[in-house]
């Protein structure tokens, strides 16, 4: 079947998830230009830039919210430009939103549940009662266990806090067991004495994940992340090491600026 | 970690099924004892006012109808003001087959009813769902509308705005005749075809798949994030909430032994809506309640004031629309977590 020859584009690679020359236009908006990037395997990879740089359009490019104008998304060298949100995440790819998207009349144990039984592709099942698949129940509470959640796990979640509700929705992605996960300013309206809850969450995740983190908090950042991408104006300006990243005077021009220093100055 | 575990003894539940979070979700399929008053009740109707079973039967297939409601609103979401179109699909499909002679035997009738509002649904739920809001509560009255005139125009079939009279039924398993002095047989009929539904529906809401439609309703951008095929199950839901539609159509045109245009009417889809919001939408038997509830309001306010009986229902809708969201169910319930000692939380 995988007949070698030019036209055989699959290509053996170390990275999880890749874009070649990734482009979405809206009108005469550049929304994202041109964007080659790599994730690698266990990676822990931040995407900075200023507000309006395109980082959340990337994300629903790669998660197959929008399609692009241009350009390939790939996932462990297999093209997946051409395929819908849902199939992605069948194949690996999850995320959180920057604005909740929670069920939220249902039970903080239900939100996590509805994601396994998804996963587990038992979501189809007519007959047999919800309530007798003791395996996704079990491993959905052991889930919010780990995370710390069990104490709310019969809440609603619209009765929850808002810094707990982050941590349902990370619940949600991790339940659907991704090899790359997609966070998108997961601390974002949390106040800064509950922050330190979800990044305990995301450092304690699996090293098999790649984990991309779309962050604001540059402690978070340089606390979290091994490498760094700047995007500006919708193209990537910069990438490294944190370290890299902020001794570069450039990215320090354009976004990084007064507060950078003050953090720094903190950290 | 994820092995199936055998459903069954106390001994092989871990830690994390102790949960009252877990005990909530294991046992929520369980019969509960209350469950078995609406039918307790309806048999004792049956044999305390032998005088109304045709409004009885009236009043059941009115349940059934807003049953399939509760399964498309309800728990999927689907915001409808069509649902008619399914009652009378289901309704003319069992009428016409009767009025030729074509096939009277009333319970694979039914069945044939089900059949041809399920295509007809799966059809127009294949376009319609593909909207949401108010362009899908558009459509979906645009779709009753289209049958109601197809029925009108085909007259040569439909008997057009006269519709079809005098239909004759077959015994019920070849025994029971349907007497229209006497509803015993229609009643008792009606009941067992509400029971069989009934339970259809109630296994399907508590199965997985009910969940991810009660996931849809609540949040559809999340469930296409995890993965959920979400218009394949919503076309499936609708397909599922017109079968049983046409059930009840088909059941009003057997009790009623006629058939006519009204089945189609926007008024009938209103009320149907208007008893799943009075009783509480989304939890099973809001349709019990809130037809009882419509049909008993109906015939009180109706004698008090003959002429603007309506008037009286519209502020009691505007009242449940402020205070009590969730129907005469959700206000029981609110009511019952007040007064219950609160639990202390784990």
């Amino acid at each position: 079947m995988a007949a070698p020859g030019p036209k055989a584009r699959r290509i053996v690679s170390e990275f999880r998830l890749e874009t070649r020359g990734l482009s979405r236009n809206f009108g005469a908006l550049k929304a994202v230009q041109q964007i080659d990037f790599k994730l690698g395997a266990g990676a822990r990879h931040a995407l900075i830039g200023p507000n309006g740089a395109g980082k959340t359009t990337f994300i629903n490019l790669l998660t197959g919210v929008l399609s692009p104008t241009q350009g390939s998304v790939w996932l462990a060298g297999r093209d997946i430009t051409a395929k819908a949100q849902a199939e992605r995440v069948k194949l690996g790819i999850a995320r959180t939103f920057q604005i909740n998207r929670l069920f939220r009349g249902l039970s903080v144990l239900e939100n996590v549940c509805i994601a396994v039984t998804e996963r587990v592709g038992a979501a189809g099942s007519m007959i047999y009662p919800a309530g007798r698949r003791t395996d996704i129940i079990a491993e959905s509470m052991q889930l919010l266990q780990t995370l710390k959640l069990g104490d709310v796990a019969r809440r609603r979640v619209s009765e929850l806090p808002y810094g707990r509700q982050r941590l349902v929705e990370l619940a949600i992605t991790i339940g659907l067991k991704p090899e790359v996960l997609l966070l998108d300013e997961p601390a974002a309206g949390v106040p800064s004495a509950e922050s330190h809850i979800i990044l305990d969450a995301i450092e304690g995740l699996p090293q098999t994940i790649a984990v991309l983190i779309i962050e604001h908090d540059m402690d978070v950042v340089f606390r979290f992340a091994k490498r760094v991408t700047v995007m500006v104006s919708g193209a990537i300006f910069a990438e490294g090491t944190p370290r890299e990243i902020e001794a570069n005077p450039e990215v320090r021009a354009v976004y990084l600026g007064q507060s950078f220093d003050q953090k720094a100055g903190h950290g | 970690m994820s092995a199936a575990a055998p459903p069954a003894t106390p001994a092989a539940v871990t830690a994390p099924l102790d949960h009252p979070a877990a005990r909530a979700l294991t046992g929520r399929h369980r019969f509960r004892w209350w469950e078995a008053l609406p039918w307790l009740l309806a048999i004792g109707f049956y044999f305390t006012f032998p005088q109304y079973l045709g409004f009885g039967a009236e009043l059941l297939t009115t349940i059934l109808f807003a049953l399939s409601l509760d399964l498309a609103l309800g728990y999927a979401g689907i915001i409808t003001l069509g649902h008619a179109a399914f009652f009378g699909t289901g309704a003319y499909a069992v009428g016409m087959l009767a009025y030729y002679n074509l096939w009277t035997e009333p319970i694979t009738s039914v069945l044939l009813a089900a059949l041809a509002a399920a295509v007809i649904g799966f059809a127009s739920g294949l376009v319609l769902l593909r909207t949401k809001g108010l362009t899908l509560l558009m459509l979906t009255i645009c779709i009753m509308a289209l049958l109601q005139e197809g029925a009108n125009m085909a007259r040569a079939y439909t008997g057009g705005f006269d519709g079809l009279p005098g239909l004759s039924i077959a015994p019920v398993f070849g025994r029971f005749e349907f007497n229209p002095l006497y509803a015993n047989t229609q009643y008792l009929y009606a009941l067992g075809v509400l029971l069989v539904c009934f339970l259809f529906v109630r296994t399907l809401v508590y199965s997985p798949f009910g969940q991810s439609l009660t996931g849809i309703r609540e949040n559809l951008l999340r469930m296409h994030a995890v993965g959920s095929p979400v218009r394949l199950r919503l076309v499936i839901c609708y397909t599922i909430s017109a079968a049983i539609a046409g059930i009840a159509g088909g059941l009003w045109a057997q009790t009623n032994a006629y058939v006519n245009l009204s089945a189609f009417d926007l008024d009938r889809a209103a009320t149907v809506l208007i008893i799943l919001i009075l009783g509480g939408y989304g939890r099973l038997y809001g349709a019990f309640i809130g037809a009882v509830a419509y049909l008993a309001l109906e015939h009180f306010l109706a004698r008090v004031y003959p002429t603007a009986w309506q008037l009286g229902l519209g502020l009691l809708l505007v009242l449940i629309a402020l205070f009590a969201r969730n129907g005469i169910l959700g206000l029981g319930d609110t009511l019952w977590r007040r007064l219950a000692p609160r639990r202390v939380a784990s």
